[in-house]
């Protein structure tokens, strides 16, 4: 047997935007063991709950994490209404649906820059945020903020996009979708790209499941899982089906991730074109008394919120389970055995947000 | 399998101007309808303290007495809670970002006089 070492790999590393831990126990240049540790930038947010009214702790919510932070608000949102019984304006479903998925298009596609840049392709790094950017530049004029968009509210939305606005938005979004294609097909295609990801790091359909993994990684490895099949927000009247690859290795999960940017394009379509007119937010009185568990598909997967209300203004516990954490368990799994060299692409592909994971 | 998929578009790119901005020569021209800095219309205001209760962050701090409003730029996180719960909607949020500081100073509204900063 070879002499066993064990290599520390972050907090602070080139490929990694976020703090996160491992211990890689390798034999020569092969992984054999991956232990992970987090715990370095825990907030404690969700003890915030006792100290913030429920109403103000939205602001909180979407701090939970700086890229999925809308969809983070709108989980919370979800959760107080369903316990309050809100009748929420259908226009503003529809809204959160639109920010929600601009939200996604804008993570995935800093998070094909941050894959392109973990792998040496730092020329496609910088068009894929470039093309981000404008995506950025639609949510800040529409939002009023660039990450932290500060527009759900328990009740519906604080902001409305009118038709002319919509419209424009529109012919933007087109523009931009065949800017991401150019970005798109060099991850797809690309043989120096495909030869970096193809059969590295395979995550079988069984494993993803026993793992608990959500999102793209569990899409990727052939499971056909989407939260927003639920039909939350306006989702139930959208017609999509979850995208799928089967190999499970991180070039299914990249392509996964890029098809899905496509998809959010038509959505936002689909969206716009059946918004109907009306309220956006209804009056909120009285404070929750119940309990609720929250589902809401984010950029990474799945995220469930567990809130407990107990009729006072601020809530009695609130619980965060995030996607990244759930696919951490895929992510040791996939770094046994891995060359020392692929770890950082391993960890990339499940688009770790370790801010979001600690809260 | 293509080996040159992306010689197209960095070709492109290169017989175009620089796409980022020669900043500081050439500033960002603030987006209508961006949140940024809350600025206070001092003549309509009562001192109420309903902003300064409602806020987040605790940036704001109203003495009702001395009809003093101050702010602390640093911890405002420009949300608009300030602005929809303000009774005389006296509060605004500009598009303009804050100016880069290196101290922590709270800014100081008097009634009827200039923002002075304070100590």
């Amino acid at each position: 047997m070879a002499n066993r070492t064990i290599i520390p790999f972050g907090p602070q590393h080139p490929v990694l935007p976020e703090p996160i831990h491992l211990d890689l126990v390798c034999e020569d240049e092969k992984v054999i063991e991956a232990i992970p540790s987090i715990g370095f930038i825990h907030r404690g947010l969700e003890r915030l709950v006792e100290k913030k009214d429920f109403q103000e702790f939205v602001f909180v919510a979407e701090r939970i994490c700086g890229i999925c932070s809308f969809i983070h608000g709108q989980a919370y949102c979800q959760g107080v209404e369903e316990i309050m019984q809100l009748p929420v304006p259908p226009r503003a479903h529809y809204l959160r649906t639109i920010w929600g998925e601009l939200s996604r298009i804008h993570s995935h596609l800093l998070w094909l820059g941050l894959m392109a840049d973990g792998f040496g392709f730092e020329s496609l790094f910088m068009h894929s945020w470039r093309v981000r950017e404008r995506v950025l530049d639609i949510i800040e004029a529409t939002t009023g903020g660039r990450v932290i968009f500060g527009t759900c509210k328990v009740g519906g939305v604080r902001r409305d996009i009118d038709a002319a606005t919509m419209k424009e938005i529109l012919v933007k979004l087109a523009d931009i979708e065949r800017e991401t294609r150019e970005i798109v097909q060099v991850f797809v295609n690309d043989g120096t790209v495909k030869h970096r990801l193809c059969g590295v790091g395979v995550l079988s359909r069984d494993e993803a499941y026993a793992l608990g993994c959500v999102g793209p990684t569990l899409r990727a490895s052939g499971w056909k899982s989407d939260t927003r099949k639920l039909g939350y927000a306006a989702f139930k009247d959208l017609t999509f089906e979850p995208i799928t690859r089967t190999d499970g290795d991180c070039y299914a999960r990249t392509a996964v991730r890029c098809d899905e940017i496509f998809q959010s394009f038509d959505l936002i379509r689909q969206a716009a074109g059946k918004m109907p007119e009306g309220e956006i937010a209804v009056k909120v009185t009285g404070n929750p008394t119940g309990e609720f568990f929250s589902r809401v598909e984010q950029p990474r997967g799945e995220v469930v919120y567990y809130i407990k209300a107990n009729g006072t203004k601020n809530l009695q516990r609130f619980r965060v389970r995030t996607p990244t954490f759930a696919n951490v368990a895929g992510l040791v799994k996939t770094l046994q055995g891995c060359d020392l060299a692929d770890v950082p692409i391993l960890i990339l592909t499940i688009d770790p947000c370790i801010s979001c994971t600690e809260r | 399998m293509s080996l040159f998929s992306m010689t197209g578009l960095v070709l492109k790119w290169l017989l175009r101007k620089p796409y980022t901005r020669r900043y500081p020569f050439e500033p960002r021209q603030p987006i209508p309808g961006s949140r940024g800095a809350l600025a206070i219309d001092l003549s309509a205001c009562v001192f109420c303290s309903i902003c300064a209760k409602k806020c987040p962050t605790q940036a704001i701090e109203v003495d009702r007495a001395a009809k003093r409003w101050t702010i602390d730029r640093l911890r405002c996180i420009s949300c608009n809670y300030c602005v929809e719960n303000c009774p005389k909607k006296c509060l605004v949020l500009t598009t303009a970002h804050g100016i880069p500081t290196v101290t922590r100073d709270r800014e100081v509204f008097q009634q009827a006089s200039a923002p002075v900063a304070a100590k």
